[in-house]
C-alpha cells in the first residue's frame, strides 16, 4: 500500500547509494564520523523501512483478525501481506511463517511446545531421550534446552569446538543418535563468526529421525536462505539485525509440525472454540500468535526484507566477505591481536572477534567509541565459547552491507591507537 | 586517546600495580561476584578483628575500571573500623551513582575520587562497584557470623 523507492543497484554496488539510505551514518560520535561495527548485535534501519513503518501507522493502522470496519480490514490485510514477504523471502509459504518477538522467543516456543507434548507424541520427550546443540550457540539457543531438558529429565548433549573455531565432527555419530530428539544448531555464529556445515549436520539428523533447528539471526540478515534448500524442520530469525525493527521475530515450521505441535503461549487468536470445560486450537500460525501480535513490526519487517532483496543478498554477501578478507588480513599484520574464530573467509560470516595482548575487551571497546567506532564486547552471550579459548570476553566488529573498506582501515588504526595507549 | 577523563592516571596507576592483591589467609568470608554481563569476576576474603577491617585480600580478572577501583577499596577500608569503612562504600556508591553531577570528597575517598568520571559511562558503573559490592557482601557476612551488629 505504500510506494516505496528501493535503491538501484544494476550497475554494482554502490556503498555510498546505500549508506544515503541510513541517516544515523552521517552522525558523528565524540567529534568522529560514526564507524558502526555492532551489525551483528543489532542493524540500523533505511529509511525505506521508516517510512513504510510510519505509513502504515498513520493511514491503516488497527488490531489485525478482530473487526469488520475498514481500517480493520486493512491493518489485516497489511499483516498477512508481510507474512507473505517474509515467506518468499526464506522459500516458504506464508502459513508456515509465526512472527514472535525475536529468536529467543521463538527458540522458546518450539521447547516449550516440545515439552507441551503428550507421551506417544513424535515431540514428547522424557528420560533417555536427547537434546544435542553445540558448543557455540548463544545462550538463545542453549538455556531453552537446558530447562527442556531439566522439566523432562531428557539429556542434553553438545558438538565441541575444535581449536580452529569450527565444530569438532569426530563425535558426531555418537553425539546425535536413534536417542536424539532433537538437533538445534547456530548457521552463523555470532561470536565466532563460523559458518557451520548445515548439510552434513541435517543429514546425520534425518538419519535418525531427529528434528532439526536452525537459528538463523546471523544468516538471514547477510545471505540467501532457501529453507526448502536447507532441509531442517525449523528456522528462527530476528528482525533487528536485519534492517528491521526491534520487537518482531520469525518462526518458520514445516506445515505438517507446526499443525501438529501443541501450542506455547494460550490467549486470544489463538483458539478454534473455547468453553468453560477446555478449547480447541486455531491450525498453525495462528496457534502460535496468542494475543496481539506485532502489527507494525511486522509490516517493517516485510519492509526490510524488500530492501535486502533490491540491493541483492548475493551482492551484500560479497561485499561483506571482502571486508571481512580485509579485517582479517588487517589483524594478521598487527602485532598482539589474536583473532578468536576461523582466521580465513572460508564458510565465515562478518563476525570477528578478536583479543588484544594485555588488554581488556571493555577498554577496548572504550577506547574505540572516543574514536567513534562502535563494537561489541563482551561474552556476546555464548560464555561457553569464551571458556573454550581461555578468555573472559573478546571485542567484536561485526560489517553490514553498508559499512566501507575505509571504516574497516579506521579500525584497525584504532586498534594500533588503543595499543599505543595501554602500552604506553 | 581523548577519554583521559574517564582513564585517569591514578585509574591506570592501580590498574597496573593493585594494591593487596593476591588471596592471603586468615579471613573469616571469602566470597565470589561476577559481572554477568561482562563475565568479570573477583574472589575477595575479609578479616574482621576487634571492630576492624583487619584484611581485605582478592584475586580477579577484568578490565582497568574494575581491577583499580577494587585495589583503590582495599587502600580505603584495611584498618578502618567496619562502621566508617561501610560509610567510605556509601560514599563511593553514591558517586558512582552521580552520573558525573557530585564532586567528591577526596578526605573520605582519597584514590577513589579519581573514578568521578566513571560515573558518567553508566556501562561502566558496575565495572567500578564490582569490589565493592563484594567486599561489602563478605564484611556483612561476617559482621552477622561474629552475631555483632556494629562490630
Amino acid at each position: 500500500m505504500t510506494a516505496v523507492v528501493l535503491p538501484d543497484l544494476a550497475a554494482g554496488y554502490d556503498v555510498d547509494a546505500v549508506r544515503s539510505d541510513f541517516a544515523v551514518l552521517s552522525r558523528q560520535v565524540h567529534g568522529r564520523p560514526l564507524v558502526y561495527l555492532d551489525n551483528a548485535s543489532s542493524s540500523h534501519k533505511p529509511r525505506q523501512v521508516l517510512d513504510a513503518e510510519r505509513a502504515f501507522v498513520e493511514q491503516h493502522y488497527s488490531n489485525v483478525h478482530r473487526g469488520v470496519h475498514t481500517l480493520s480490514q486493512e491493518a489485516t490485510d497489511c499483516y498477512e501481506s508481510a507474512r507473505a514477504t517474509v515467506a518468499a523471502f526464506l522459500g516458504a509459504q506464508p502459513d508456515e511463517v509465526v512472527f514472535t518477538k525475536n529468536v529467543t522467543e521463538c527458540i522458546n516456543l518450539v521447547a516449550y511446545s516440545f515439552g507441551n507434548a503428550a507421551p506417544g507424541s513424535p515431540f514428547h520427550l522424557g528420560p533417555g531421550d536427547e537434546v544435542c546443540i553445540t558448543e557455540m550457540e548463544h545462550h538463545s539457543n542453549l538455556v531453552p534446552w537446558q530447562m527442556l531438558c531439566q522439566r523432562t529429565g531428557a539429556t542434553l548433549r553438545w558438538i565441541p569446538l575444535g581449536d580452529d573455531g569450527r565444530l569438532d565432527l569426530t563425535d558426531l555419530d555418537a553425539l546425535v543418535n536413534e536417542r536424539t530428539k532433537v538437533l538445534a544448531f547456530v548457521h552463523v555464529s555470532n561470536i565466532l563468526g563460523t559458518a557451520n556445515p548445515v548439510e552434513a549436520l541435517v543429514h546425520r539428523a534425518r538419519t535418525v529421525g531427529a528434528f532439526t533447528l536452525l537459528d538463523g539471526a546471523q544468516s538471514a540478515p547477510h545471505q540467501r536462505v532457501d529453507v526448502t534448500d536447507l532441509g531442517v524442520d525449523f528456522y528462527v530469525l530476528t528482525g533487528h539485525k536485519m534492517l528491521g525493527p526491534s520487537g518482531v521475530g520469525v518462526l518458520w515450521g514445516r506445515k505438517d509440525l507446526l499443525d501438529a505441535m501443541p501450542p506455547f503461549l494460550g490467549g486470544g487468536s489463538m483458539i478454534e472454540t473455547v468453553q468453560m470445560s477446555g478449547s480447541t486450537y486455531a491450525p498453525a500460525p495462528d496457534r502460535f500468535e496468542a494475543g496481539t501480535p506485532v502489527i507494525s513490526q511486522a509490516v517493517a519487517l516485510a519492509a526490510a526484507c524488500d530492501y535486502l532483496q533490491a540491493v541483492g543478498l548475493e551482492r551484500i554477501a560479497a561485499h561483506e566477505h571482502a571486508l571481512t578478507a580485509q579485517l582479517l588480513d588487517g589483524l594478521r599484520r598487527l602485532d598482539g591481536v589474536r583473532v578468536i574464530g576461523p582466521e580465513t573467509t572460508e564458510m565465515r560470516g562478518a563476525a570477528v572477534s578478536f583479543a588484544l595482548d594485555g588488554i581488556h575487551p571493555h577498554d577496548v571497546g572504550q577506547s574505540l567509541d572516543e574514536l567513534g567506532i562502535a563494537v561489541r564486547v563482551g561474552h556476546h552471550c555464548a560464555a561457553p565459547v569464551c571458556r573454550r579459548y581461555g578468555v573472559a570476553a573478546t571485542t567484536r566488529a561485526s560489517s553490514y552491507l553498508y559499512n566501507t573498506a575505509a571504516e574497516i582501515d579506521a579500525l584497525l588504526e584504532g586498534i594500533v591507537t588503543v595499543q599505543d595507549f595501554w602500552r604506553r | 586517546m581523548s577519554n583521559e577523563s574517564m582513564y585517569q592516571e591514578i585509574i591506570l596507576d592501580h590498574y597496573r600495580n593493585p594494591h593487596h592483591k593476591g588471596l592471603r589467609d586468615p579471613y573469616d568470608v571469602e566470597v565470589h561476584h561476577v559481572n554477568p554481563t561482562c563475565g568479570d569476576e573477583v574472589t575477595l576474603r575479609v578479616r574482621i578483628a576487634g571492630g576492624l577491617v583487619s584484611d581485605v585480600s582478592y584475586d580477579g580478572q577484568g578490565c582497568s575500571i574494575s581491577q583499580a577501583s577494587t585495589s583503590v577499596m582495599s587502600d580505603l577500608v584495611i584498618g578502618k573500623a567496619v562502621d566508617e569503612a561501610l560509610r567510605t562504600s556509601e560514599a563511593f556508591l553514591e558517586l558512582m551513582q552521580s552520573r558525573g553531577q557530585l564532586e567528591p570528597d577526596e578526605d573520605v575517598l582519597e584514590d577513589g575520587i579519581a573514578f568521578a568520571g566513571v560515573s558518567r559511562y553508566p556501562a561502566r558503573v558496575k565495572c567500578a562497584l564490582l569490589g565493592w559490592m563484594a567486599w561489602k557482601d563478605a564484611t556483612t557476612q561476617a559482621v552477622a557470623a561474629s552475631g555483632g551488629g556494629s562490630a
